[in-house]
């Protein structure tokens, strides 16, 4: 009787399974490794009877028949994992971000009533971004920090657009576990450096965004925007 | 070990999962050296088909309600952005929409082989009724589905096939509104249907499993309806069925991809195309299809409440089926009346399809009527009748050695080792 | 032996019943134009510049009636417009913008990820402003009429003076493919009704033409994706068809 283990090849099973995923890809599901089982006893006999056939057919188990029928069940296994492939990656792909939601990536931001020392926060890509008028003060304290006291160094310069050093516009997420943190608010507490301070872990951050203190491991990161007018920025 | 199941596998991880769990050697005493009749021809395929099928529906099904939006203001818009914006999402919906067609085709063609070959007959009358119960699901869960995109012939259609239950006397209004939700066909109504679209295919699962598991019990019929009667009857359903299967799987993910490819709307109707109006009935409403036949009966009858208890009585009539053919012989190959009536009721509900897409107007009426005649016709009185009456052909004494219908001696001539015909 | 005549009776009764179906169906209404579209059969693909030509005349014609709302101005990009061209015509109309400060809503320049702007605030406007009928909404008519773009291309070419036996009703048109033949829009195009800059002859015809081959894109954006994602399909499972097969065979050739 023909049996998988027969074959050319140690593991032939494998390469039959070839014929057997082009049923998977089909939707048989049952287990390649099956084949390699022997029967159970009552079909035994059975199917030593059922099956002779082949190895008197098509000659000996290494004659050129075997060889031939080999090659073709790995071809068309081959071919059936393809097409299973070329299947799934529309599936996958369609839980990626849709054409409507990255065609939505800009917003525009007025930034004419924000007073000195204020914040707001504006919702893009369904996330919150700070944007906050620093004071004076506020901006020399983020310029005058030396990089090694940072555990993520980056110079405020860095963070801002060059002219509009008084407008610091952040992701407000916290880079720890996503939590927006506080201190946008006037009445929010901003936390030792005078920027934003996460309640949930504790994180603090300085005047420029950036990291001082707390598990958060990087600065708030900077979404991409530009000027459109002094007063006007556009985000994404 | 004792309690643990004795497994035979060698591969050590396969081994130490089966003596736990005896999956592996489930699996192939059932699908791997299950014993099959031998001489299953290509209309065996569609079992595997509607299995492949139904996967299909299940997978893009769960893809497009990540998407679909099940709310009378939001849902076409929903469908619509399925279709623009969702990556591939064209490619789900169609398939989905499309596999819906292709699923009916096929367990409709598989329902037919059954009939031929009387595969309903004794010992197999549970397995028969078990497929009753699945077409069943799966015309509620098609009917539910078609409402979704909320298009105009989504609406009128879920209008008028919840009114039928309307022309039950006395409870009927209740029965309606309350499948409702309201008043009308409104948002609860698509809701609960998107909810129920969303279970039902996985009943059918759990049914198929049924039909399956019976089936494993009595084995398979074949073409010439008689029982294996040994091994030289029979070949282990892996391989042999199992590539078998798949070449049959081949050809119909090539007609399923030519509908879904190249004409993925021509078995839709362009009235679904048009956003939901409750103020506008279209000109025509007709259902998928795979509806039409009882839709045809529905309307051949005169008496609305005697058209409900007919389209419904064109289902259930197959239940009783086991039970109205009283002729012995299983395959219709050998009864050759039945064989011409059997083909006589294919046409038949053809032309009740066709009937169903037209008005009930001049001679549709009457083409109508007469196709639902012979319909019930055929169940309730043909089977019973001519199953007494008929001269069966003369069956041949086992599969492996068809005696009659010029099958010639066997080489070897010995039936204990016909294999050995190369 | 047995089986082919079975087959071909099925076969025979099922194509039967197709074809009657499709025939009753084309026979209700008079017979539409056969017209040659870039888009159809197996290989087609969309005529751009003609798509171009018809989303201009829906800039200056039909979108004074009819909205489109499935449809983004970034979509233009699938006619082949450039990103400036699309910004531009984004900014040329006023979209609202949601709220101001105080609450109240503003309207802004349109960019390219807003809907197609709709000539009406809603279907009462829109009735109101058009007699009492209500022009449907473009985004998916050549899918949404039996006959598809044949049809709207029908539609456009067959106003005529009414047959003197017909009475019509106050306000309506005739229109040979109209079903009733009496349609409340009036002939929407003439020879002429707009300036192509690329030097086409603005017929009627022409213009039929390019704007139903605007409309058949605007429905079905991904039929030429779809179609040649088709073709190569097709032909792998053509492939795999034959591989299954031979295995089948090979193996089989055991048992018969």
């Amino acid at each position: 009787m023909r049996r998988v283990g027969d074959g050319p090849f140690p593991h032939e099973w494998l390469l039959a399974g070839g014929a057997e995923s082009a049923a998977a890809a089909c939707g048989h599901v049952w287990s390649v490794a099956t084949r390699r089982n022997q029967p159970r006893p009552g079909f035994e006999d059975m199917m030593a009877t059922s099956l002779s056939a082949s190895d008197h057919g098509a000659g000996s188990p290494h004659g050129e028949g075997t060889s031939k029928r080999d090659f073709l069940k790995l071809v068309t296994g081959a071919a059936a994992l393809v097409g299973t492939g070329a299947i799934v990656w529309p599936l996958i792909d369609s839980m990626n971000p849709s054409q409507d939601v990255l065609a939505l990536g800009s917003i525009e931001v007025n930034l004419d009533p924000i007073q000195a020392g204020m914040g707001i926060t504006v919702l893009w890509r369904g996330k919150p971004i700070f944007v906050r008028h620093r004071t004076e003060k506020e901006i020399k304290e983020a310029e005058d920090v030396s990089l090694s006291a940072l555990s993520d160094p980056e110079t405020d310069a860095a963070r801002i657009k060059a002219g509009h050093a008084q407008w610091i516009v952040v992701v407000g997420i916290c880079t720890h576990l996503g939590c927006v943190p506080l201190g946008n608010k006037p009445s929010d507490p901003r936390g030792e450096w005078g920027g934003w301070f996460c309640p949930c872990h504790g994180s603090q951050y300085d005047t420029s965004g950036r990291v001082r203190h707390g598990p958060a491991p990087a600065n708030l990161p900077v979404p991409p925007y530009a000027f459109e007018t002094d007063t006007k920025i556009k985000i994404g | 070990m004792v309690g643990l199941h004795k497994s035979e596998f060698k591969n050590p991880l396969v081994r130490w999962i089966d003596t736990r769990l005896p999956v592996f050697t489930m699996m192939q005493n059932e699908y791997g050296s299950f014993p099959t009749p031998r001489n299953f021809n290509y209309f065996w395929n569609f079992g595997a088909l509607a299995m492949v099928a139904m996967m299909i529906m299940i997978i893009t099904g769960i893809f497009l309600a990540m998407n679909y939006v099940p709310n009378t203001a939001l849902a076409f818009d929903s469908v619509e952005r399925i279709m623009r914006d969702v990556n591939y999402g064209w490619l789900i919906r169609y398939v989905h929409m499309n596999g819906a067609s292709m699923f009916f085709v096929v367990v409709y063609i598989h329902i037919f082989r059954g009939l031929y070959y009387g595969s309903y007959k004794t010992p197999r009358e549970l397995l028969w009724m078990l497929g009753v119960v699945i077409l069943l699901l799966m015309m509620m869960t098609a009917f539910m589905g078609y409402v979704l995109p909320w298009g105009q012939m989504s609406y009128w259609g879920a209008t008028v096939i919840t009114n039928l239950f309307s022309a039950f006397p006395i409870v009927g209004k209740s029965i309606v509104t309350w499948l409702w939700g309201g008043f009308s066909v409104d948002n609860p109504t698509l809701n609960r249907f998107f909810s129920l679209h969303y279970l039902l295919p996985f009943v059918i699962v759990a049914v198929v499993f049924l039909h399956v598991a019976a089936l494993h019990i009595t084995g398979s019929n074949n073409p010439l309806g008689i029982e294996p009667k040994g091994p030289q009857d029979t070949l282990p359903f892996h391989p042999y069925y199992t590539v078998k299967d798949s070449v049959g799987i081949c050809v119909f993910l090539i007609v399923y991809a030519a509908l879904v490819f190249f004409a993925p709307n021509f078995l839709g109707n362009p009235d679904n195309y048009i956003p939901a109006n409750p103020m506008v009935t279209p000109a025509e409403i007709v259902p998928e299809w795979y509806l039409l036949p009882y839709y045809a009966i529905l309307r051949s009858v005169p008496n609305k409440l005697g058209g409900v208890l007919m389209m419904f009585g064109s289902i259930l009539v197959l239940f009783v089926l086991p039970w109205l053919d009283t002729s012995p012989v299983r395959s219709a190959r050998f009864r050759p009346i039945f064989r011409q009536l059997v083909l006589l009721l294919v046409i038949d509900v053809i032309v009740l399809g066709d009937v169903g897409a037209h008005r009930p107007e001049g001679w549709w009426v009457v083409v109508g009527r007469l196709a639902t005649t012979y319909y019930f016709l055929f169940f309730l009185v043909l089977l019973p009748v001519v199953g007494k009456l008929e001269r069966p052909l003369k069956l041949p004494d086992s599969i492996s050695k068809p005696v009659l219908g010029g099958g010639g001696p066997l080489p070897g001539g010995a039936p204990a080792k016909p294999m050995e015909k190369a | 032996m047995r089986r082919i005549p079975l087959a071909r009776l099925i076969l025979g009764a099922a194509l039967g019943g197709l074809l009657a179906t499709t025939a009753a169906r084309a026979a209700d209404d008079a017979k539409l134009p056969k017209v040659e579209w870039s888009f159809s059969g197996p290989f087609g693909t969309y005529d751009l510049a003609s798509a171009q030509r018809g989303f201009l005349i829906y800039q200056q014609v039909c979108s004074n009636c009819h909205s489109m709302n499935q449809l983004y101005y970034r979509n233009l990009e699938g006619i082949g417009l450039t990103e400036d061209q699309i910004k531009a015509i984004a900014a040329s109309v006023q979209v609202p913008g949601g709220v101001d400060d105080n609450g109240q809503p503003i309207q802004r320049p349109g960019r390219p990820a807003d809907h197609f702007r709709a000539p009406f605030a809603n279907d009462q406007a829109a009735r109101a402003a058009n007699g009492g009928a209500l022009p449907p909404d473009q985004s998916v008519l050549e899918l949404a009429r039996e006959g598809g773009a044949d049809y709207l291309y029908a539609l456009m070419v067959g106003y005529s003076d009414p047959p003197a036996d017909m009475k019509m009703q106050p306000g309506m048109m005739y229109n040979k493919y109209f079903p009733g033949h009496q349609i409340a829009m009036p002939q929407p195009l003439q020879d002429g009704s707009v300036q192509y800059t690329d030097g086409t002859k603005p017929s009627l015809e022409q213009e039929a033409k390019d704007v139903v081959t605007f409309l058949a894109w605007a429905a079905e954006p991904e039929m030429v994706e779809r179609k040649q994602m088709g073709v190569k399909i097709i032909l792998f499972l053509l492939l795999l068809t034959g591989l299954t097969y031979a295995v089948k065979r090979k193996l089989w050739s055991d048992v018969h």
